[in-house]
């Protein structure tokens, strides 16, 4: 079940970064490309952010240390 | 050597030495910091190739990002932008964010979790256990050296390119030379001092010096890049205006042409990012999965939990360093393009003026040196762009060095065959020969016009073998034959693409007759081939043992 929300956000964020949906100016200074872009960014930050508050490996960490 | 000394007081003094001297103050502080951090050194093998898995978060997070990010996020980001447009954040940056932190969490924990337990300090060991084969390793080892080779070059090479301007007029007697770089230092010496230093810090204390260097180079390119940004936004009369005057075809993705008048002739650019690249250029991050010397520094790690930082900050730092430089690229076509050829700065002539893009590499730097008119700050900008180059470059001279001692040296010796002492010298011994090569070759090859583009190839090669970590790491069906065929489809189609390319210009596939660039980038076409072929071929052929199930699947 995480594995599979894992998985869709994934494409989903992907897929947004197409961005095919512009020549203006955010701020007055940003042009539009680079703005959607710069706030991609911090979306793929949280979305990283969920998944090792939620999906972290833990037992990876054991089994390094040598346990089965 | 003291007609040098006499000479070198008799250069005119028109020209502020003083961004010299802050980049010399700063080599110096990274050395002193680096071979301070030398004397942390355990003198072990263990700790001069993986610091003794003993490396935090902060520092882990800081010498990952300082390795990924080489001379192309500060001086290939701006000229890729003064080249094509806004869409190059979107092309290089953004997509990475989302697939770099992709790879450190889904191949990053798993690598360091086996190397760990298992004692691995190369790839090539763990590919040589899981599919069960002496022989991957030398068809693979090739591979990854030749791949490495050009990037170092890149690293190099371009510090020749920002030095150059940086230093330009500074002695006219004591280096004479034709145009615009006459009395700019010459590359036998910036070569000689960078691969000098950072030769002084690898040699002293491996991994562990590495990564106090590139924890210091890396807050400095990021802060110099930030510090170029506010102050070219102030010599263009702030944000907004500077912004105003960017070449309009330069705001949007949508790709056009775009006439550039020069005084060495004019020449059509092609500006904007077709869709069918911009989609396939997603498979170059990936390369992140299958760099030898990052690998190498996922190795270091104390903890798992090191990596919770580096996966989560990433896509931040590359927003932090990337979006000024491109925001400086795209102002710098409203300073270089738009006004008619005698309005133009004459200095900026003389550099750009060549009839192609071959210039586009110097853009932050002219750009540096032209609006910020202090020698200090200069000379800071340029130190920052040094540091962006030589905390990729540290990491590269260790892991070849690394892997030619393991897994060529030691490989199939009995282990007691070398003292702990003997095997950190022959890795000594290697890295010297690594840095002195890389030293003549790139004064060989130090005209290479396409510097940038080569380090797409570079790209391109890895990311299309991080099917073959996938795989190993993910899939208990992945045999030996799968993964021998994965190489030889990788590296097959990767050189016949490149050949096709003219051995490393800008090359899609099935382009149109109108433009280079709006076909599919090669790296997706190499990476699809090498997981068909490892797939296909596992399939078909006989399963690791049970042994090998149960050592690498938890």
């Amino acid at each position: 079940m995480k594995t599979g929300i894992i998985i869709f956000v994934f494409v989903a964020l992907a897929v947004l970064h197409q961005d095919t949906w512009n020549g203006n100016l955010v701020f007055g200074f940003i042009p539009v490309g680079l703005a959607y872009h710069a706030c991609y960014s911090i979306v793929a930050a949280i979305f990283w952010a969920c998944v090792v508050k939620f999906a972290w490996p833990d037992r990876m960490e054991k089994w390094a240390e040598g346990e089965d | 050597m003291e007609s040098l000394f006499i000479l070198a007081q008799a250069e005119a003094a028109t020209v502020s030495k003083t961004p010299l001297v802050v980049i010399i103050c700063y080599l110096g502080l990274l050395l002193g910091l680096a071979l301070f951090s030398g004397k942390l050194f355990r003198g072990t093998s263990k700790d001069y190739f993986v610091a003794s898995h003993s490396i935090g978060p902060f520092m882990l997070l800081m010498s990952v990002f300082g390795t990924t990010m080489t001379a192309f996020a500060l001086v290939g980001s701006t000229g890729k932008a003064f080249q094509k447009g806004v869409g190059t954040y979107g092309l290089m940056a953004s997509s990475s964010g989302l697939i770099h932190a992709a790879c450190f969490f889904l191949i990053g924990i798993k690598v360091w979790s086996i190397a760990k337990r298992h004692g691995y300090v190369t790839q090539i060991q763990f590919f040589r256990n899981r599919f069960e084969s002496n022989g991957i390793g030398y068809l693979l080892f090739p591979c990854l050296v030749l791949l490495v080779i050009p990037y170092l070059l890149i690293g190099v090479i371009g510090s020749y390119r920002v030095m150059g301007p940086a230093t330009a007029g500074m002695f006219p007697n004591l280096f004479p030379q034709e145009g615009m770089l006459n009395g700019s230092v010459p590359p036998w010496l910036i070569g000689l001092v960078i691969c000098g230093v950072v030769l002084a810090y690898i040699f002293a204390g491996g991994s562990r010096a590495a990564a106090w260097a590139n924890t210091f180079q890396t807050l400095v390119f990021m802060a110099m890049g930030v510090l170029a940004f506010y102050l070219i936004s102030k010599a263009l009369g702030g944000v907004a205006a500077a912004s105003e005057q960017i070449y309009p075809g330069h705001l949007v993705r949508t790709p056009g042409e775009l006439e550039v008048t020069t005084k060495a002739g004019a020449f059509q650019r092609e500006i904007g990012i077709p869709p069918i690249q911009f989609l396939t250029y997603m498979f170059i991050p990936l390369s992140v999965g299958m760099f030898p010397h990052l690998f190498q520094h996922w190795l270091t790690a104390k903890s798992a939990k090191s990596f919770r930082l580096t996966v989560i900050a990433h896509p931040i730092c590359i927003m932090v360093v990337w979006v000024p430089c491109v925001l400086i690229g795209l102002w710098a076509t409203g300073v270089f393009n738009v006004p008619p050829v005698d309005a133009w700065p004459k200095p900026v002539v003389s550099i750009m003026g060549s009839a192609d893009d071959a210039g586009v590499g110097k853009v932050l730097s002219v750009v540096v040196k032209f609006l910020i008119e202090n020698p200090l700050i200069a000379g800071m900008v340029t130190a920052g762009i040094l540091a962006a180059i030589m905390s990729s470059l540290d990491s590269q001279f260790l892991c070849l060095g690394t892997i030619f001692t393991n897994d060529i040296v030691l490989h199939n010796k009995p282990k007691d065959r070398f003292t702990d002492k003997q095997i950190v010298l022959i890795a000594r011994g290697f890295v010297v020969a690594i840095v002195l090569l890389t030293y003549i070759l790139s004064l060989v090859l130090k005209d290479v016009q396409n510097v940038f583009d080569l380090a797409v190839w570079s790209f391109s090669g890895f990311a299309a073998l991080t099917s073959l970590v996938f795989t190993a790491l993910y899939w208990k069906g992945a045999t030996k034959a799968g993964a021998y065929a994965c190489i030889i489809a990788v590296a097959a189609s990767w050189f016949y693409f490149f050949a096709k390319a003219g051995w490393g210009g800008e090359y899609t596939v099935f382009s149109s007759e109108h433009r280079s660039d709006d076909g599919i980038m090669p790296v997706a076409i190499c990476f699809v081939l090498g997981l068909v072929a490892m797939v296909v071929v596992s399939l078909l052929t006989k399963k690791p043992s049970d042994e090998t199930i149960k050592k690498f699947f938890p």
